[in-house]
């Protein structure tokens, strides 16, 4: 008996009800009456409820003057501004939290991903014990935590703490220096994009030659060269300014400078993995003991020195383990050269043309900080609570996009002679990216979309100033929630489409 | 007491009409014996492979086979013994183990194509990054040994659109593509379907009629009386017999290897 | 004889012990903690986050902390950890909200009638599943709402303004799971469903209360929905919250659903279609049971999405376990330094103990249906 798969299932009959065609289109004009009805009915009683309120419908009122203040903006705002400005701003400070707190996840995420496949046990303990204690708290609960427990605990501005860098933190937030550049210093700023965009360029240059002819290109060794000169004197020469903060004597600029060259001329020789090794290990060395220092405040600074003593040696093993003995040939990737690049050439400019970037500290004055930039509370607290918990959830997704290349790709890279580095470049790390990107960006919504949760702790974002505040004074419900929801209907469509392109541009070829 | 005396290898060898020296012994694995944990995975292992000599090694699934090439290349490490592959001992030298891999070929049974790579880019990934051939060398390179292995229309696919049989050819053309003095084949037809197992066989039988060295765990005994010049059998770990393929087959002397071999030939 | 061609093992190598250690503490952390040099390095680092963030930790929570029956003086010396007798004081407020407290064996009762028919339910091996169902999705919320709300049997009209604590928010992640799943299903077979007009209104459907933030939903709901409603009706608080909860929480499960279904192998639907069985009947009989066994672990994980979502409700008002923590903060009474932190420790203790039990729940069946699917 021939059988169809069809909606009606049931074998043709000569009864019209019991054809399947029939049926499907009797099911769909019935539904269909039925979201029509609901939807009509709604319409009347709110068009009922809303006469009996003597309200009106539309979106006029965008227009008319807001009236109200907001506590943070990132265009100047007055009392005077219109709704549709408040919009714009509640909608600008949704983009700025979640930009932020993106920028911040990925970075937690991906290491704690990491961490979590160590083979170090203690490492991955760590990761986990993270991911499972922020993710099975609600994202509210965190927020309150950071913003009530913690922002609003700190000290009265009088008593503000004092940051390195002339940062403060207080109840009102956090004080930083303000940038100031000069009208030179643009030029400063233009040249290190485009040398950062050169670096890149020379990076892309050279691994294509690499590919093309077997080698990097001499000219780019010889720069590579030099450039490994310079950045060896520029780290010796740090190495030992640092050092000198603890050791004083080696303060002075001019033993540093010697010693730096001494460290350059080594690096010549095949001795070369000793120069790096120091370099890391000594600023390893100031590093650790001044975080240290921070972190125990209670333990002798002896200690705390050796500990960090201990640290930098361990570094500079590693290093010596990792830096080749033989000098830069046309076999290796000139990493020193780009570095150099961007770094160097900014420096240079910068030098050349007088140009002066001040920094314009926070100065307590008699009630409140004079200066500086005030980050407000509100938005570092959303910043650290949506960081922290999307980072738990990206943490998972990188772990198990790495899981997902098989370890016979590790084996099969592995037989070829691929060593480490290459591996990782050219056979897991392409192949895991395919399966974290798409997580990673319904992750990156995710945020965006929690970042309402601002509302909670009076920052002012979207919800807050929009669906809060604006909805209040003028009563425009329907309007103000359906512009709200559209916002974020958008945010999710443009997420969608990202990753349909992505995922047709990656999709691994199958029969 | 296990250790195959070198005359008969060598003696071996000679019926087999190739000249013997002592520089010509390509893998040279002396009393290895390695655990996982403590399991102890294989015992005693002595083997000396000449350069030129083909090896089948047989055994029940769970006896070591896998673990024993896994070893050569160091895909697995050792805790006793020597392994000397090309006059290269084996080390924790991460530089030495290298050096060795770059010369030894290995083919999986789940052949481990990159699926995100096109054939030609699979197969002169290794060629361009490790040894540094100019991209157009290594493009004509790997062309030729697709051409070898009877694909060559494949070149711009990308591994998942090829069947099983295809797969494995690429497997071993990508590594004949890195120019190895040995190949190392870990079952590479047992995860293949029966009419596909003939192609790939045929692409190494070739390659043994052109002297390769080649180390071949199979179960293909066929494949075995053709090209072996010994067969070795191995259960729980060691080596139980080993023997040129006529007597091997015809003639086995320890029980376990007449056992297996019931099995296998019915 | 051609035996001197070959080699025939005469005696069999006995298995012997590993060179060196193979075991003991030593050699595992040798292993798995100081392998390579920056292995080493890690290690360091870790233990040195440890020490400093693990004394303090252990100070706050039990160290320095005031245990129950401690004063609000205690609380208040300097350097005082956490100050649990402001818990223990408060507990019954974070559980039961304002429910009057003669009237708390109500709330325990449904406490109780909870465990003894969820427990059963997650058991995939304890008998009578489809009873246990039918009470725990039928009988159980009916016969709940009587018990909370009263008005019934003499017993005293308890209104849900005084309803709170951990009892509303288990209220609104089980109403909203327990309502969700029929209508994710529907949702789910809908966007499955040929029928153009049904699948494209199911697709707008799921794909709107996805898009947007519980919160905007919250809002919705508590706004919006009173003006939906014909001129006059009063919509109580706590339902409109439910409503939006439900809304949002049916999209997300009819993707789960979805992929339940997606995963059944086609040969299922045609076996139905085969038996000559109707749409309907095919889909009950034979399509679900299998799709919800395979998606139960992504409800569960839905469910804890949601009791965390929960939480959301005190923006719009209502007294869940967060809001009374959070009120009870400002609480003269127990004013103390550490009286908010205390509260958000012990409320994050709480919705973590349950997500994490859930989730260990859900690792736990996945692994169990993966074995199952592949014998
Ligand atoms: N990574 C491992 N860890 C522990 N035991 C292993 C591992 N790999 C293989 N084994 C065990 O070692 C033995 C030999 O495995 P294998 O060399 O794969 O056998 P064969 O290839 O002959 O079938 C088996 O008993 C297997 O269970
Ligand atoms: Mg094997």
């Amino acid at each position: 008996m021939a059988v169809q798969d069809n909606i009606g299932g049931a074998p043709p009959r000569t009864s019209l009800l019991n054809d399947p065609v029939f049926r499907g289109i009797i099911y769909q004009v019935l539904v269909a009456a039925a979201v029509i009805g609901f939807a009509a009915w709604i319409v009347l009683n709110t068009a009922q409820n809303l006469a009996m309120q003597n309200k009106t419908t539309g979106f006029d009122f965008l227009f008319r003057t807001a009236g109200f203040d907001i506590s943070f903006t990132l265009f100047p705002w007055s009392r005077t501004s219109l709704y549709w400005q408040a919009f714009v701003a509640g909608l600008l400070n949704t983009l700025l939290v979640a930009v932020i707190g993106i920028f911040f996840a990925t970075i937690i995420g991906f290491t704690l991903g990491i961490a979590r496949l160590s083979s170090n046990w203690l490492i991955s303990r760590v990761a986990t014990v993270y991911i499972e204690t922020i993710r099975n708290i609600p994202l509210l609960l965190q927020l309150f935590f950071w913003y009530f427990a913690v922002l609003k605990a700190m000290p009265a501005v009088r008593d503000s703490f004092l940051l390195p860098l002339g940062i403060y933190i207080n109840q009102r937030g956090i004080m930083v220096p303000k940038p100031l550049p000069d009208h030179e210093f643009i030029w400063v700023a233009v040249a290190f994009v485009l040398c950062l965009v050169a670096a890149i360029a020379i990076g892309v240059w050279a691994t294509r030659q690499r590919t093309l002819t077997g080698h990097y290109p001499s000219s780019i060794v010889l720069a590579a060269r030099v450039a490994n000169a310079v950045v060896m004197f520029a780290l010796g020469y740090l190495a030992f300014a640092l050092l000198g903060q603890i050791i004083p004597g080696l303060a002075t600029p001019m033993v540093a400078a010697i010693a730096a060259l001494v460290l350059v001329a080594i690096s010549f020789t095949p001795y070369r993995p000793y120069a790096g090794a120091f370099v890391a290990s000594a600023i390893t060395f100031v590093v650790a003991a001044f975080l240290l220092g921070g972190m125990f405040n209670a333990v002798p600074t002896i200690a705390v020195q050796l500990v960090a003593l201990l640290i930098g040696l361990a570094v500079g093993w590693m290093m010596l383990e990792r830096i080749g003995t033989a000098p830069v040939d046309a076999s290796k990737f000139p990493t020193a050269l780009p570095i150099l690049v961007v770094v160097g050439i900014p420096l240079v400019l910068y030098w050349l043309i007088g140009a002066e970037l001040a920094f314009e500290p926070p100065v307590l004055q008699r009630f409140n900080f004079q200066g500086g930039v005030q980050l407000p509370p509100e938005l570092v607290a959303l910043v650290f609570g949506l960081s922290i918990y999307t980072a738990a959830f990206i943490a998972e997704n990188v772990r198990g996009g790495i899981r997902a290349v098989s370890h016979g790709q590790t084996e099969a890279a592995q037989s070829l002679g691929l060593k480490e580095g290459d591996r990782l470049r050219l056979v897991i790390v392409p192949q895991a990216m395919r399966v974290i990107v798409p997580p990673l960006t319904s992750q990156y919504l995710n945020l965006t979309k929690n970042s309402s949760l601002g509302a909670a702790i009076g920052y002012p974002e979207l919800v807050n100033v929009f669906t809060g505040t604006t909805l209040n004074q003028t009563g425009k419900a329907i309007e103000v929630i359906a512009l709200t929801m559209a916002v974020y209907l958008t945010f999710s469509l443009v997420t969608s489409a990202f990753m349909n392109w992505y995922n047709g541009r990656v999709a691994l070829v199958e029969r | 007491m296990s250790q195959v005396s070198e005359t008969t290898v060598e003696r071996n060898i000679k019926t087999s009409g190739m000249q013997v020296s002592k520089t010509d012994v390509a893998i040279d694995v002396i009393g290895m014996h390695k655990w996982y944990s403590d399991f102890h995975v294989l015992r005693d292992i002595n083997l000396k492979v000449m350069r030129g000599e083909r090896i089948v090694i047989a055994g029940p699934s769970g006896s070591g086979k896998s673990t024993l090439i896994r070893c050569i290349n160091r895909l697995e490490e050792h805790q006793e013994g020597q392994i000397i592959v090309n006059g290269t001992e084996l080390t924790a030298d991460l530089k030495r183990i290298d050096d060795v891999r770059r010369e030894v070929g290995m083919v999986f049974q789940h052949f481990n194509l990159f699926p995100h790579l096109t054939i030609l880019q699979n197969l002169t990934l290794a060629p361009i990054w490790v040894r540094g051939i100019p991209k157009a060398e290594a493009e004509a390179t790997a062309m030729h040994y697709l051409e070898r292995v009877k694909i060559p229309e494949q070149a711009n696919k990308f591994p998942g659109q090829l069947s099983g049989g295809q797969q494995q050819r690429v497997a071993i053309a990508r590594s004949l593509c890195m120019k190895p003095s040995i190949m190392l084949f870990d079952e590479p037809t047992s995860a293949l379907d029966p009419e596909m197992v003939k192609e790939v066989l045929e692409v190494m039988i070739s390659l043994a009629e052109d002297g390769m060295t080649m180390i071949c765990v199979t179960h293909e005994m066929g494949f075995a009386r053709q090209v072996a010049n010994r067969v070795i059998f191995m259960d729980q770990g060691q080596i139980i017999e080993q023997n040129d393929p006529e007597n091997f087959f015809s003639n086995p002397q320890h029980e376990r290897t007449k056992l297996f071999l019931s099995q296998i030939l019915h | 004889m051609t035996m001197d061609l070959g080699f025939v093992r005469k005696e069999f190598v006995p298995s012997k012990p590993a060179p060196g250690r193979t075991g003991g503490p030593i050699l595992w952390a040798q292993k798995n903690l100081f392998s390579t040099p920056t292995d080493t390095l890690f290690t360091v680092i870790g233990i040195l986050f440890l020490l400093w963030a693990v004394p303090p930790l252990y100070n706050f929570i039990i160290g320095h902390a005031v245990m129950p029956g401690g004063t609000v003086e205690d609380c208040r010396v300097e350097g005082a950890g956490a100050c649990w007798a402001y818990i223990y004081a408060r507990f019954n407020f974070f559980i039961y909200g304002f429910y009057p407290i003669q009237e708390y064996w109500r709330p325990n009762i449904v406490f109780v009638m909870l465990a003894a028919l969820i427990i059963p339910l997650l058991m995939p091996t304890a008998p009578f599943k489809r009873i246990n169902a039918l009470l725990f999705f039928v009988v159980f919320p009916v016969v709940s709402f009587y018990l909370l709300h009263g008005g019934v049997f003499g017993m005293r009209y308890v209104p849900t303004e005084q309803w709170g604590g951990l009892m509303v928010t288990l209220i609104i992640s089980l109403v909203g799971i327990i309502c969700s799943i029929p209508l994710g299903i529907l949702l789910a077979l809908g966007r499955q469903s040929k029928l153009p007009i049904i699948k494209t209104l199911c697709v707008l459907f799921i794909e709107l209360w996805r898009a947007v933030p519980l919160i905007t939903v919250l809002f919705m709901a508590s706004i919006m929905l009173p003006l939906f409603m014909p001129a006059g009706t009063t919509v109580d608080k706590l339902l409109r919250a439910l409503v939006g909860v439900t809304l949002f929480s049916s999209a997300y499960l009819a993707e789960t659903v979805r992929g339940g279904l997606q995963a059944l192998p086609r040969g299922q639907f045609e076996a139905g279609a085969s038996l000559g069985l109707g749409y309907w009947k095919r889909t009950y009989f034979i399509i679900l049971p299998q799709a919800l066994k395979h998606v139960i672990p992504g409800i569960v994980n839905n469910f804890i999405a949601l009791f965390k979502d929960t939480s959301l409700v005190s923006i719009v008002g209502i007294f869940d376990l967060l809001n009374t923590v959070q009120s009870a903060s400002s609480d003269i009474e127990w004013a103390s330094p550490t009286q908010a932190v205390t509260g958000y420790v012990f409320a994050a203790f709480v919705f973590w103990i349950f997500c994490f039990a859930m989730s260990r729940y859900s690792l736990w069946m996945e692994r169990r249906l993966d074995t199952g699917h592949k014998r």
